[in-house]
């Protein structure tokens, strides 16, 4: 199978959900994090799960992937329950970046991005020239082609994070799911992955991303899903779903959400204590 | 055969941009071509027969070359076939099954752990056999003695090596094994291990002392046809085992996760290679003793060679061969006492790991 999104015209119907949690309760030890939620992901959009420290954001996105196995409900992938499907059919459909991932030093970009071939290949079919294809494609859509030949730990975070996305592509899936992306990326190599994440949206990917920074997931997802404590408080566009309420109700941020001077999202603009010009902030729950 | 599959047969070429691996393909069979790789490894084994070989020549009643090597294949002269095959191949064949055990060993759980640092010596395998052995030797009567005379020193060592690796493994787990907390726990069961020994053989009597202290250095003296065959089935049986599971190495070089993620049961093929990996190890103690550093520099030192960015199996496991075959030609010839074989490879080994860090280093800094 070659990568279909680079290829061909997207085949699913709009409104069928990709992927989707049903009732699922996950947890580590006897402590629940996540408690009987369900969830839906839209296809062909990007969703961005956002939500205060601890709130189980990075815990839905394992259990999303199958890293994490629920003790209560089902994960469903493409209309089947994800538990029963092989681990590496799975692998051919859905394409995971795990958070902070480090390649052994010395591993080429070419070699790393292979590697992503993985679920393709058998011991006796370990590299054909489909395989060769789909990587040099990978690695053309993530801009790193011209990087192959170096070694990975010698490269900028913002180009390692674009070779780890390749590598995930070469996987020739068309549903992404990256768990903070641009941890520890300054904010020009953040807008640089989360533009190439945008280039992937247009090819007709559909991606779910973890984001802490609020601005980037406004400005650059179109489905948000707010959690806290383990659940999901709301979920829709962003221009739907950010409100001071909203950020006071989930982060307990006080925050002023005005009109982007440059993009067409909500600017959230955070209040805190010092330097502000404003009159004194009343708790906008108290109004 | 069409012209498309003709076409495709033989090494594909890849685009000058990006240069990537090109394909081989032989039918169904189809593999990344590494020309280096292949090419140290040829070498290696070259070489590790060459050693092999030389190891047969020399000695009190020495052979041509050419005569061993005709004596393998079969032609060779009676008085020949005498001291090749029954006197000097034993402990030759020895060397190389023990010397591939440790560097396949040693290239597998430093893999899983991702560190360096993590082989068979450092993870209680090595020192958890010594501690049985030396047990069997120094405690006298009783129980100890039924076992020692039953199921013999070698195998006791090899159940002392898979116990104590064994005990690490499980000790490490916590919701999966991480290499840091294997590497730690092995650390911290091997300072015991050798506690025990220690106070075995201080508390023990003198001549089992010395009998101790001999097998405590790795030695391949007067090994028997029957300890190279059950070292010979057994490491072929675990190398073939190695062999298929080896294919998922590849994504397990990134970690947990993104093998996970890439479709690989991580926890299933960690338990089968890490149990391979010990009972290599316990296998190549319990027939040539602890010999040290083989294990930790032969992958580190084949990686280097075959300019890979982790351990390659089949060069490690031949460098193994290499140094444990040619430190105990050292041993026996060029020094002027016999030393036994651990001694020569825990000289060489060091110092050539050492000198491949600062080369290393050194590289990096200009």
């Amino acid at each position: 199978m070659v990568a279909q999104f680079i290829t061909e015209t997207r085949t699913e119907v709009e409104d069928v959900a990709r992927l989707a949690a049903r009732g699922v309760t996950v947890g580590y030890g006897g402590r629940a994090v996540i408690d009987d939620l369900d969830v839906s992901i839209p296809p062909g959009v990007v969703t961005t799960i956002i939500g205060p420290n601890g709130c189980g954001k990075s815990t839905l996105l394992r259990t999303l992937t199958r890293l994490l196995k629920p003790a209560k409900g089902t994960v469903v992938l493409d209309g089947e329950d994800i538990d029963r499907l092989r681990t590496r059919d799975v692998a051919k459909k859905l394409g995971l970046l795990p958070q902070a991932p480090v390649a052994p030093e010395g591993l080429t970009v070419g070699d790393l991005v292979a590697r992503g071939r993985h679920p393709h290949q058998s011991w006796l079919r370990q590299w054909s020239s489909d395989d060769a294809g789909v990587v040099e494609r990978a690695l053309a859509m993530t801009g790193v082609a011209d990087l192959a030949d170096r070694p990975v730990d010698s490269l900028s975070g913002g180009q390692r994070q674009r070779v780890w996305i390749s590598m995930t592509l070469a996987q020739g899936t068309d549903l992404l799911l990256l768990d903070e992306p641009t941890t520890y990326l300054d904010l020009a190599h953040a807008i640089d992955v989360l533009d190439l994440v945008d280039d992937l949206h247009e090819s007709g990917c559909t991606v779910v991303m973890v984001l802490h920074d609020l601005n980037l997931a406004t400005r650059y997802s179109d489905n948000l899903i707010v959690m806290r404590a383990g659940s999901i408080l709301a979920q829709g566009h962003p221009r739907d779903v950010i409100t001071a309420e909203l950020l006071y109700e989930a982060f307990g941020l006080q925050a002023k959400v005005i009109d982007d001077p440059v993009g067409d999202r909500p600017l959230i603009v955070p209040i805190g204590r010092t330097h502000v010009r404003l009159e004194p902030v009343t708790d906008p729950l108290a109004k | 055969m069409s012209a498309a599959d003709m076409d495709r047969a033989g090494v594909d070429k890849a685009d000058a941009n990006p240069p990537l691996a090109p394909g081989v393909r032989l039918g169904q069979v189809s593999f990344v071509w590494r020309p280096w790789l292949v090419l140290v490894s040829l070498v290696l084994a070259g070489a590790a027969f060459l050693v092999f070989c030389l190891s047969i020549a020399v000695g009190d009643f020495p052979i041509g070359l050419s005569r061993v090597i005709a004596t393998l294949l079969g032609q060779g002269e009676q008085v020949d076939e005498f001291v090749v095959m029954d006197l000097r191949m034993p402990r030759a064949l020895a060397g190389l099954i023990v010397g591939i055990a440790l560097g396949v060993s040693g290239a597998i759980t430093q893999s899983v752990a991702r560190n360096p640092l993590a082989s068979p010596d450092i993870l209680g395998i090595t020192s958890g056999a010594s501690a049985v052995a030396v047990f069997l030797v120094t405690v006298s009567g009783g129980a100890a003695a039924a076992v020692a005379g039953t199921v013999g020193l070698s195998a006791a060592a090899l159940l002392g090596g898979l116990g104590t690796g064994l005990l690490v493994y499980f000790m490490a787990w916590r919701r999966g094994v991480d290499g840091f907390r294997l590497i730690l726990i092995g650390i911290s069961v091997t300072a015991v291990m050798q506690a025990l020994t220690t106070w075995l053989l201080v508390s023990a009597d003198i001549r089992d002392v010395a009998r101790a202290q001999a097998w405590l250095v790795g030695s391949l003296d007067g090994r028997s046809w029957g300890e190279v065959h059950i070292a010979f089935w057994g490491s072929l049986a675990l190398l073939l085992v190695v062999a298929t599971a080896a294919f998922q190495f590849k994504p397990m070089h990134l970690g947990d996760d993104v093998a996970a993620g890439l479709g690989v049961r991580y926890t299933r093929v960690r338990a089968v290679l890490l149990l391979c990996a010990v009972l290599l190890a316990a296998v190549a103690v319990s027939a040539a003793g602890p010999v040290p550093f083989v294990a930790l520099v032969a992958p580190q030192v084949a990686m280097r060679l075959a300019r890979c960015p982790t351990p390659p199996m089949v060069a490690s496991g031949l460098l193994g061969a290499l140094l444990l075959i040619g430190s105990d030609l050292i041993a026996r010839t060029a020094l002027p006492i016999t030393l036994p074989v651990g001694v020569v490879t825990a000289a060489i080994g060091g110092p050539f790991l050492v000198y491949l860090l600062v080369r290393a280093n050194l590289r990096q800094g200009v």
